[in-house]
């Protein structure tokens, strides 16, 4: 590769020497594996984001647009990403759910609210909401 | 992360993040189970035709589908970009990765948009 008159790298070169990490520096420890694995939930989430808005978009392109999607549903390639996503976005609301109590401190009077109730709080509300949401689709 | 001199708009993109965070972490599982798994499958009846589009069609429900898939595009193109930065540590592409994360979202907020509103 040809030297640069103008380095693109310059403005994050270390000023002292730092030995360069490997790619895959979260294999080799399980609790770096298990947050580069939590963030890569997010992956997850879109995918499901965009198969939501294309389910939209069969629907509004009439029946024989939505018959089709719904075999697309059925072939194994978008059932194995479906199982996958699954454990994923799950794994998804655990941690969330889990990290609650760092993100919101509540109290009463003085005395803070324990962590442990705010997580199940909120571990409670997402039993509502799914069991809701499911209400709403089986009842059509 | 590169230092930040004075106003940023990183507050902005946290936001959205946090709140399709939440929004993912509430719906997305039992949604995903049913119109992903269980339906394609056969575990329960595929609905009618005409009934979802009823109930797609009704304004909260587009309301809550648009807040839904777009805070959830927001929040993927947010953690990702970072994972992106740390995990293979192109933080010199910086601008770049941003770009295609949050313009990925933002592409498919108005694709959403569009559709939900013709709907």
């Amino acid at each position: 590769m040809p030297v640069s008159h103008y380095p693109r790298y310059k403005k994050y070169r270390p000023r002292v020497y730092s030995k360069r990490m490997p790619i895959v520096w979260w294999v080799s420890k399980w609790p770096l594996t298990r947050f580069i694995l939590r963030e890569l939930t997010s992956v997850f989430v879109a995918f499901y984001a965009i198969v939501l808005l294309l389910h939209v978009r069969a629907l509004s392109a009439g029946p024989e647009a939505y018959a089709d999607f719904m075999a697309w549903l059925q072939t194994p390639l978008a059932l194995i990403l479906h199982a996958i996503a699954l454990v994923m976005v799950l794994y998804h609301s655990i941690t969330w759910f889990s990290l609650a109590p760092k993100a919101m401190v509540l109290r009463v009077g003085s005395k803070r609210i324990p962590g442990w109730a705010i997580a199940g709080a909120n571990f409670a509300a997402w039993g509502v909401f799914s069991a809701a949401l499911a209400w709403i689709i089986l009842a059509l | 992360m590169a230092k930040h001199k004075g106003k940023t708009n990183e507050p902005f993109w946290w936001a959205l993040f946090g709140a399709g965070g939440v929004l993912a972490a509430f719906c997305i599982p039992v949604l995903l189970f049913l119109n992903g798994l269980a339906i394609p499958l056969g575990w329960i009846e595929a609905p009618r035709y005409e009934d979802v589009l009823a109930l797609v069609q009704h304004p909260l429900t587009r309301l809550f589908l648009f807040g839904l898939i777009s805070l959830s595009m927001f929040h993927w193109a947010h953690r990702f970009r970072f994972t992106l930065y740390d995990g293979l540590q192109i933080k010199h592409l910086n601008f770049l990765v941003a770009l295609m994360c949050y313009g990925s979202a933002i592409v498919v907020t108005v694709f959403a948009g569009f559709i939900l509103w013709q709907l």
